[in-house]
């Protein structure tokens, strides 16, 4: 292969800055939930380029563990959502400021 | 011209086209799915990676399981219909939006002062990959990282079981009227228990 | 008996401690116990004076160590008593006057319930008194000051239910305090400049003078007679005296007539010698003592209350002591004090006797023809007020005239022109006082009844001490009396200049006659209308001369303007200021504390973007470190 790596972990990081934007721009809470599934894609992403580099699979063995963590966490969010959704009627979090100071 | 390089150059684009997609579409089922294109075009890299038992369960676990999940709350809830314009929070594009460059710029430094842009895949990648790469990855899963394994067959579980106890409601369907009669409730009520008490929840779960 | 001088002050100090703390249960017989306490505190007085004359005249200064004070590791201090002519004549009269005064008072106090209390105070006046006179040091002068001070508060504010009196008593309280103020401050110079409180040091003993220079000897003098002009009730701390009439009129007769306002007197005479070593003390001694007694004595004219009238001829009557002090002549001085002493009190008596007998009725525009009702009260206040007046041969006449002989032969011209003035007004006041309260036509309603026995007994004795002590002790100015102080004082040095003693008689006889005479022109039964209408005839004369020169209302003014006004600016910045920074510094805290909130807006996306910046900011450290 002739890409450096470097150009995948730049990819990386591009798409991690893309989830945070996400993140921290939407309202709606399954667009901010699908922002964080992106930082963890990309988080994978630099995870298997460097086990390329270092040619062991213990990177990918990671990341195969932050899948399963991700559908885990992707099960139980949106759960909780949609009991959310089923109390308040919105997915809108700037709504959610109860615990405002 | 080397055929890794071509597909590299393809699909990085494309999956950077495609969040940008995601993020800035007001339909948030158009969303999901600029996501589980973007999905793919990472499965892609991770072929390109020489991973090939990833490439092959990121479609199958990401695009396959979460974003049907995904796609089915969206649709259930009915808000695909996007949030109201305007950021009612000051500052917080701008920030933002500084923060998403940094990030970049900071991996592009520490890229810089440690591999170098111009470090390529080093050739000795098959002997870790002995007898395919399932077998070596199972190899490497199940020697060194056993016990996390098995915590992570835990953590599945408990998440099946609390995605059942969230969920479970009164036996009756969400209508949308129902909706629209909770639609004022402040989200205060549902830090303490649930309507009916403590009892309804022990209730429930029996 | 001179060692056991000490007695004389033991005896009324415990005697005053029994009537405070058991008085309620001696009831009635509280003020016969008190009185009983002050004639066996005389007759020690009186044996140490046998006993001192028993001696030949160069040996009559004794010190007698009465008992240990203070003991602080091989420093003691103890309480030294003087006995020599001038305190043992001060005593007597302390004692004398005061026993009477005593007995007067049991009478007069008959309907008080608290006669305990009363009588407490005032045996403790009179040790304090005591101790004062008695004193060989200058501290336990100081202390016997402060004590009489402290009893005239009490014993002033004595009916405390009153609010006239309550205020008479904090104003005599602490117009004296300036000038006690002044006595500490001279001292803190005596000490400063002696190291010692002891009358032989600083006075010089046997005929020696102390050495100290003019200026030290003039910064204690005046401090000194600030002190006395303070307790003597001299201008300009005399507004006291006036409003202290709200006591007990054996109080007023006691403290403010007899005793402790001639304690000022009595400061300057024993200090003569530093007032001689400076001569410029002497003269201001002089001129507080003129202008006080004329001042004082036009002020009595302005009076309808008759114990005010009296306040004020008390001042007056001090004012002359004063000047015949700052002339030189201290034996006169004192002889005028102890006549003073039997005519003023006798005086103040005699009204507590109309008091008394018209439920407290003491205004003389409602008074008049009183003879009828109380003959014996007022033959008793005509005896006072001859003797008072300076007719010969009555006490007054071998007193203050005296005075302005001496003057008149030294050559001072204003002395015996201004004081004979004095002499004139002083004739007239006490006149006019006879003629509208006892003569003519009756202006009060019901009978008055006269006096008992119990207050008339000691009136006669005063009265017969009036009229004759200055034939006794001084028809001469080396009369007995001065003869007596000879030792301590000095003796009378009579000039030569000027008129002989022979026409000063007359012309003081003239003098005395046309103030009675104008006082009989102005107030004779037939002129009631024409002088009890005078304040609404003459509103401004009538007003200066009843507001004595408004000078209290000058003084009440300043108090308001600077005091209160200092005090409310005081207080402005103790508010705003103080309390400002105070209280800004809590405010401060509550808006420190109102920013926190700020950030805790209860947004998730606002607690997102904390991570992530602080995560960036992690990244960035590492980086740059790297």
């Amino acid at each position: 292969m002739r890409t450096p790596i470097a150009y995948f972990l730049l990819l990386s990081a591009i798409l991690f800055a893309l989830g945070s934007a996400s993140v921290l721009l939407r309202r709606n809470a399954l667009r901010i939930f699908m922002g964080v599934e992106l930082q963890l894609n990309a988080v994978n992403l630099s995870l298997v380029a460097f086990s390329r580099l270092h040619l062991e699979l213990d990177g990918q063995v990671l990341a195969f563990f932050s899948m399963v963590v991700a559908a885990a966490e992707v099960v139980v969010g949106l759960a909780i959502i949609v009991a959310v959704f089923r109390r308040t009627g919105t997915t809108d979090v700037d709504r959610a400021d109860v615990l405002r100071g | 011209m080397p055929l890794d390089n071509v597909v590299f150059w393809v699909f990085a684009p494309l999956s950077v086209a495609t969040a940008i997609g995601m993020i800035v579409v007001r339909n948030a089922v158009h969303a999901a799915l600029f996501l589980v294109v973007n999905f793919f075009t990472i499965a892609v890299m991770y072929l390109l990676l020489d991973a090939p038992f990833l490439f092959a369960v990121q479609i199958v676990v990401y695009a396959g399981a979460i974003m049907v999940l995904f796609l089915f709350v969206i649709m259930l809830l009915g808000v695909d219909r996007g949030d109201a314009p305007g950021e009612r929070l000051f500052g917080q594009r701008a920030t933002a939006a500084i923060l998403a460059v940094a990030i970049v710029a900071e991996m592009a430094t520490a890229i810089r002062a440690g591999i170098g842009f111009a470090t390529r895949a080093p050739e000795g990648f098959d002997e870790a990959n002995q007898g395919g790469n399932p077998a070596a990855l199972a190899d490497v899963l199940f020697r060194d990282y056993f016990f996390p394994f098995e915590v992570t067959s835990i953590l599945l579980i408990v998440a099946a079981v609390a995605a059942m106890v969230l969920a479970l409601r009164r036996s009756k369907a969400i209508t949308q009227q129902e909706i629209e009669a909770h639609a004022g409730d402040d989200l205060e009520a549902y830090a303490m228990t649930p309507p009916g008490g403590p009892e309804t929840m022990r209730e429930r779960a029996r | 008996m001179i060692d056991l001088i000490g007695l004389a002050i033991a005896i009324p100090l415990l005697a005053a401690g029994v009537n405070m703390l058991a008085g309620v249960r001696l009831g009635r017989y509280a003020g016969w116990f008190a009185t009983a306490a002050m004639v066996a505190s005389f007759a020690v007085v009186l044996g140490a004076l046998l006993d001192l004359l028993s001696m030949p005249a160069a040996e009559r200064s004794h010190v007698v160590a009465a008992a240990e004070w203070i003991r602080a590791g091989a420093a003691t201090v103890s309480i030294d008593l003087r006995v020599d002519p001038l305190s043992i004549t001060m005593a007597m009269v302390v004692t004398g006057v005061g026993s009477l005064i005593h007995l007067y008072a049991i009478g007069y106090m008959e309907h008080d319930p608290r006669p305990g209390r009363f009588f407490g105070y005032m045996n403790l006046f009179c040790a304090f008194m005591l101790a004062l006179v008695l004193a060989n040091d200058f501290l336990l002068l100081y202390l016997g000051w402060e004590g009489v001070g402290l009893c005239s508060y009490l014993l002033i504010g004595f009916w405390s239910d009153r609010p006239e009196a309550a205020r008479a008593a904090k104003k005599a309280f602490i117009t004296t305090r300036v000038g006690d103020v002044m006595l500490l401050l001279g001292l803190f110079v005596v000490w400063t400049h002696f190291g010692s409180f002891d009358f032989d040091t600083v006075l010089g003993g046997e005929g020696t003078l102390p050495e100290i220079a003019t200026g030290t000897a003039t910064a204690i003098s005046l401090l000194m007679l600030g002190g006395a002009v303070g307790k003597s009730a001299q201008l300009p701390l005399h507004v006291w005296l006036p409003d202290a009439m709200a006591g007990p009129t054996p109080v007023s007769a006691l403290i403010h007539a007899a005793t402790m306002v001639t304690a000022g007197v009595y400061l300057v005479v024993r200090t003569h010698v530093l007032f001689e070593i400076s001569e410029v003390a002497l003269t201001v001694v002089a001129v507080v003592g003129l202008a006080g007694a004329l001042y004082a004595g036009f002020a009595s004219l302005g009076q309808y209350d008759m114990k005010r009238a009296l306040a004020y001829s008390t001042m007056s009557q001090l004012g002359f002591m004063f000047l015949a002090a700052g002339l030189g002549y201290y034996a006169i001085a004192m002889s005028l004090l102890v006549a003073h002493a039997f005519y003023k009190a006798l005086l103040f008596l005699t009204s507590g006797n109309v008091m008394h007998g018209l439920h407290d009725e003491i205004d003389v525009r409602r008074l008049g023809g009183l003879r009828r009702d109380m003959p014996l009260t007022a033959a008793l206040f005509a005896g006072g007020a001859l003797a008072l007046s300076g007719l010969p041969p009555f006490s007054g006449f071998f007193t203050k005239d005296t005075i302005l002989e001496l003057a008149s032969h030294d050559g001072d011209v204003y002395a015996y022109v201004l004081g004979s003035l004095g002499a004139l007004v002083s004739a007239w006041y006490v006149a006019r006082l006879f003629f509208t309260a006892f003569i003519g036509d009756r202006r009060y309603e019901g009978r008055a009844h006269e006096a008992s026995p119990v207050m008339q007994a000691p009136l006669v004795v005063l009265a017969i001490g009036a009229l004759f002590a200055g034939l006794v002790l001084a028809a001469t100015p080396e009369g007995r009396l001065a003869t007596f102080l000879e030792p301590v004082l000095g003796p009378i040095v009579e000039g030569h200049a000027g008129p002989s003693t022979g026409v000063l008689v007359a012309i003081s006889v003239v003098v005395t006659l046309l103030g009675i005479g104008i006082a009989w022109r102005l107030y004779r039964p037939s002129q009631v209308e024409r002088w009890v209408s005078f304040p609404e005839r003459e509103p401004g004369m009538a007003g200066v001369l009843g507001h004595a020169f408004y000078l209290d209302d000058l003084y009440a003014w300043i108090v308001s303007a600077v005091g209160l006004r200092g005090a409310a600016a005081l207080e402005w910045f103790d508010r705003t200021v103080v309390d400002g920074v105070v209280n800004g510094v809590g405010r401060l805290a509550v808006w420190a504390a109102g920013l926190a909130p700020i950030w805790q807006s209860g947004k998730v996306r606002r607690y997102a973007l904390s991570f992530l910046a602080g995560g960036v900011a992690l990244l960035v450290f590492a980086v740059v470190r790297v």
